[in-house]
């Protein structure tokens, strides 16, 4: 293979340095007086000698070989790539909060406990529930302490419920906690309109269903026009109403999860609440509750008590720990400052600007793109490939890859897996009408190009720093890890 | 509106566009009855100066470690963290970016992300470490699972010397599978290789140890890796600071099967406890039971190199409720910043922080063991930690001591009630030997048995 870009292991140098460690300044003791033979490291890590300079050349160049929110659209749908404020990064670096060790007692860290406490009091309001937790790190694992709550419920009340039932439109990550949690997995279809099929869902609903995983609006970008008739079903039958509340951005200031019935739900603070996604994460995530499910949140609790701050974790029902400490902190103070930034108001501007700009993507594209649900959406809509697929032999993997030369990232593609050759868009509030048409007539574009000339499209892209790369290859030989010269790989 | 571009016209445009006449519009699918009809009640909103000024004030009220010399630890360590680490990570480009999906244009993650793996693999001397997890603790209780879907038993033995806080997390996690979490108390401060091999048996899916143990201690690794071998099952390993592998052997050579770690060590600021680094890294044969974001290198249709994510068929949006974790998103900022700050210190500098950790611990150590009315709790070897007897309970003292400017450490009745007189202390390479000799003078003054009010006065008088 050609390399076009060193690792930085291939710009190493023996006895290069690139670190100001002090000097020992305390009587240095033999190493052997220390650490038991058996118990020292023989050969050094193969890190690379590089100097300082060649680091920071090398991850500016690597930045570079890389897209973002800060260069350009990134119309991802369910991930609500909404500009990340400067502002709020500044706020989250102060010596206060970056440099503040977790166990510091707790009268020394009000700033940081008041921190946490508001930002729940502030999220339990706008979401409709009585009690909300910030320490899970991501969407994924508010799922996982949602369903642990859910789980102890049952457990405290004596009832063995065993289902946990969620739409075919749903994340993949709803079966997946399902299953960590210990239940069965039961799907429900979704109907012509879009919806949960709610003949089915009461087909399925028993004494043994736990919870019903919905999300509102859903992965389709559209609101289940059902969801009251839905939770009274749920309630009816014993069991608990979860919301994955990955789309909260489309809602907020318009309808609460507590009032359409949820008991429980999650919200990525990473989407709606501004922190930024930083490559994959970290991300991080509010669980609220209704009243029925406050004992089992996870220890520690913020209270205040007296006018003070304290950690609560004589919580005898908690579920426990769900990771160390307190929740991705760095990532709340940034949460808070938007939710502070913005304000009732704002929020609610939010979530109107969130949807109008996502109607009006899907209103340019729909003479050129199947949508397949076309009625108003929420904050995303979902278009199909299958024209461009079925005339001119263009993926949707195409299209995207097209979108790349365009200057664009790419939407989801291949989800939600009920629509075919989906491409799932979410624009956000923060994009400019501008942007919203440059991407439309790219997306115009590029459906002609599948038209006239569907090569250009299906060998794309053609002018990003490497071109189709082969997944199968990477799959099929793996390579995870770079091998000094001389050494076989593992 | 803040951070919303589209003015009123623009607004017009857009809903005339779509075919509708109001905003309000857009909202006529969501039912009456669960309409927000009426004020939240939320905090008003803050300009700019305002909330700067307000989130200053948070932050005043917090002792953090430019105003306590930090003495603490317990899984949350204050190295020095060079600022090109962060000037680097925090760039626009990685900070606002998304996980890779679309490889060729998000190439410098990508790349970033298997340097990354290589250097986990090498510092730890494993075969395959994947592009990171939530934190230490939450990596060590998926590992925990990972372990039984390998062993297809249903038991783990855990150290009693395992940081408390990974031992809860692992039991929230394996309790709802039916996987039993054996608690090895701890002898002394380190896991009894006598011990182990009572409970160790054909039952048990893994033997998790500490390396260097909650208490600072290093373990005898290889004799319990025998032990967990011995009996078939895994021997995991978990660590709260990976330095210390710049100095002691690292797990891959001491027998371990898989590794769960923190990597805040690495780069990452205190932050009041997150995000972090969770790292996982294992034997290659037991690729496809891990879970969490692998990337591969691979070719692109020019015969380029370049790369990937890639064995996704372990992971939730192919394999649903099949999945190895549910995990969905990973701290690639976190793993960025370690990548860098291992490339700023290379094979010398991973070595000399070890050993500036090592030393100025000892002499600590040895100081506070020279204190009356002190003494350290455990006898054996230890890496940048170890367990203060204190004469007062030490809850106290680290009270006292803030008022001194130093936070002395962590009390471990904070988790153990029968330990109210043990105070970890942690010494980095970023204290000096002139904070440590300020220090112990400070911790004799407070430990000084106090003298009534009225005798001072009586012999004044």
């Amino acid at each position: 293979m050609r390399q076009v870009f060193p690792l930085i292991f291939e710009r190493s140098v023996p006895g290069r340095r690139a670190h100001g460690l002090p000097p020992l300044d305390v009587p240095a003791v033999p190493l052997e007086e220390l650490v038991p033979e058996g118990a020292r490291r023989r050969t050094p890590p193969a890190l690379p000698e590089v100097s300082e300079l060649e680091v920071v050349r090398h991850y500016t160049l690597l930045s570079h070989r890389n897209f973002s929110i800060d260069q350009g659209f990134v119309p991802l749908g369910s991930c609500t790539m909404k500009y990340n404020p400067k502002l709020h990064e500044e706020v989250a670096r102060l010596a206060g909060f970056a440099r503040l060790h977790p166990y510091t007692p707790e009268e020394l860290v009000q700033g940081a406990l008041g921190l946490l406490y508001e930002l729940a009091e502030e999220l339990a309001k706008l979401v409709g529930m009585d009690a909300v937790t910030v320490q899970p790190a991501a969407g994924a694992h508010g799922e996982l302490v949602g369903l642990l709550m859910i789980r102890a419920y049952f457990a405290h009340r004596g009832e063995e419920r065993t289902k946990v039932i969620v739409p075919d439109s749903a994340h993949g990550t709803n079966p997946a906690t399902a299953a960590m949690v210990g239940y069965r997995v039961v799907t429900v279809p979704s109907d012509a309109r879009g919806n949960m099929d709610v003949g089915r869902l009461e087909a399925e609903l028993g004494p043994d269903v736990a919870a019903v995983m919905l999300t509102n609006p859903n992965t389709l970008g559209l609101f289940e026009e059902q969801v009251d008739r839905i939770a009274e079903l749920v309630h009816a039958a014993g069991a608990q109403m979860y919301l994955d509340g990955a789309n909260l951005n489309a809602m907020l200031g318009i309808t609460r999860p507590g009032d359409q019935g949820f008991d429980v739900m999650h919200t990525n603070l990473h989407k709606t609440f501004s922190t930024p996604h930083g490559g994959g994460g970290p991300g991080a995530c509010a669980v609220a509750v209704k009243a029925h499910l406050e004992p089992f949140l996870p220890v520690p609790v913020v209270a205040k008590r007296g006018g003070r701050y304290v950690l609560d974790w004589d919580r005898p029902h908690s579920i426990g720990k769900v990771r160390a400490f307190y929740g991705n902190f760095a990532n709340l103070v940034r949460a808070y400052a938007y939710v502070r930034t913005l304000g009732e108001e704002g929020l609610r501007a939010v979530a109107e600007h969130a949807v109008l700009h996502a109607n009006y993507l899907r209103v340019r594209l729909a003479p050129y793109y199947e949508i397949p649900y076309d009625r108003i959406c929420k904050h995303e809509f979902v278009a199909s490939g299958v024209r461009q697929k079925r005339e001119n032999g263009v993926t949707t993997k195409d299209i995207a890859k097209r979108l790349l030369d365009y200057g664009f990232h790419a939407p989801t593609i291949y989800f939600p897996l009920i629509v075919e050759e989906a491409i799932m868009i979410e624009p956000t509030e923060t994009e400019s009408l501008q942007t919203l048409d440059a991407f439309a007539e790219a997306m115009i574009a590029i459906h002609r190009e599948a038209q006239e000339t569907p090569e250009v499209v299906k060998t794309a892209p053609h002018t990003t720093p490497v071109r189709r790369l082969d997944e199968v290859r990477a799959a099929r030989v793996p390579d995870l890890r770079w091998t000094p010269p001389g050494k076989s790989a593992p | 509106m803040r951070y919303i571009p589209t003015t009123p016209e623009e607004r017009s445009h857009m809903l005339r566009t779509i075919g509708v006449e109001s905003l309000e519009d857009l909202f006529g699918d969501i039912p009456e009855g669960v309409r927000l009809r009426s004020p939240l009640g939320l905090r008003r909103a803050l300009a700019d100066p305002e909330l700067l000024a307000y989130f200053r004030q948070l932050a005043e009220q917090n002792a953090h470690a430019d105003r306590l010399t930090c003495f603490a630890g317990a899984g949350a360590y204050d190295h020095f963290i060079p600022p090109a680490v962060w000037q680097l990570a925090a760039r626009g480009e990685f900070l606002t970016a998304y996980t890779p999906y679309q490889a060729e244009i998000t190439q410098g993650e990508l790349q970033a992300g298997y340097e990354y793996q290589t250097m986990i693999c090498e510092l730890l001397g494993m075969e395959v470490a994947n592009a990171s997890m939530y934190d230490g603790a939450s990596a060590l209780a998926e590992v925990a699972v990972m372990s039984r879907d390998l062993t297809h038993r249903d038991r783990v033995v855990i150290s009693g010397a395992v940081h408390p806080e990974y031992r809860q997390v692992l039991r929230t996690y394996t309790a709802p599978l039916g996987i039993e979490a054996i608690e090895l108390p701890h002898r002394e401060g380190y896991t009894s290789v006598e011990e182990a091999k009572k409970w160790v048996d054909g039952r048990c899916a893994a033997l998790v140890i500490q390396q260097p143990n909650f208490f600072g201690g290093i373990e005898e690794a290889a004799a319990l890796a025998e032990v967990a071998h011995a009996a078939g099952a895994l021997f995991v390993v978990a660590t709260a600071d990976p330095l210390a592998f710049g100095l002691l052997a690292p797990p891959g050579e001491v027998g371990a099967d898989i590794v769960a770690g923190e990597g805040q060590p690495l780069g990452n600021p205190l932050n009041f406890g997150g995000p972090y680094l969770g790292i996982i890294a294992t034997r290659m044969q037991f690729v496809r039971r891990m879970p969490g974001r692998l990337v591969g290198a691979t070719v692109d249709a020019e015969g380029k190199r370049g790369f990937v994510l890639t064995l996704q068929t372990r992971e939730q949006h192919i394999r649903r409720e099949r999945a190895t974790s549910n995990i969905c998103t990973n701290e690639f900022l976190n793993a960025l910043a370690a990548t860098i700050y291992l490339s700023l210190l290379g094979p010398d500098g991973v070595r000399q922080v070890a050993e500036l950790c090592l030393q100025k611990a000892h002499y600590l150590k040895r100081r506070i063991a020279e204190l009356p009315g002190y003494g350290i709790a455990f006898e054996g070897p230890t890496f940048h930690e170890f367990v203060v007897r204190t004469p007062l309970p030490a809850a106290t003292l680290v009270r006292r001591l803030a008022r001194e400017g130093f936070l002395a450490g962590v009390p471990l009745s904070r988790f153990d009630p029968r330990m109210r007189h043990h105070l970890l202390v942690c010494v980095t390479e970023a204290r000096t030997r002139e904070e440590m000799d300020r220090f112990t003078e400070a911790l004799k003054r407070v430990g000084r048995p106090r003298q009534r009010a009225s005798a001072l006065v009586g012999r004044r008088g």
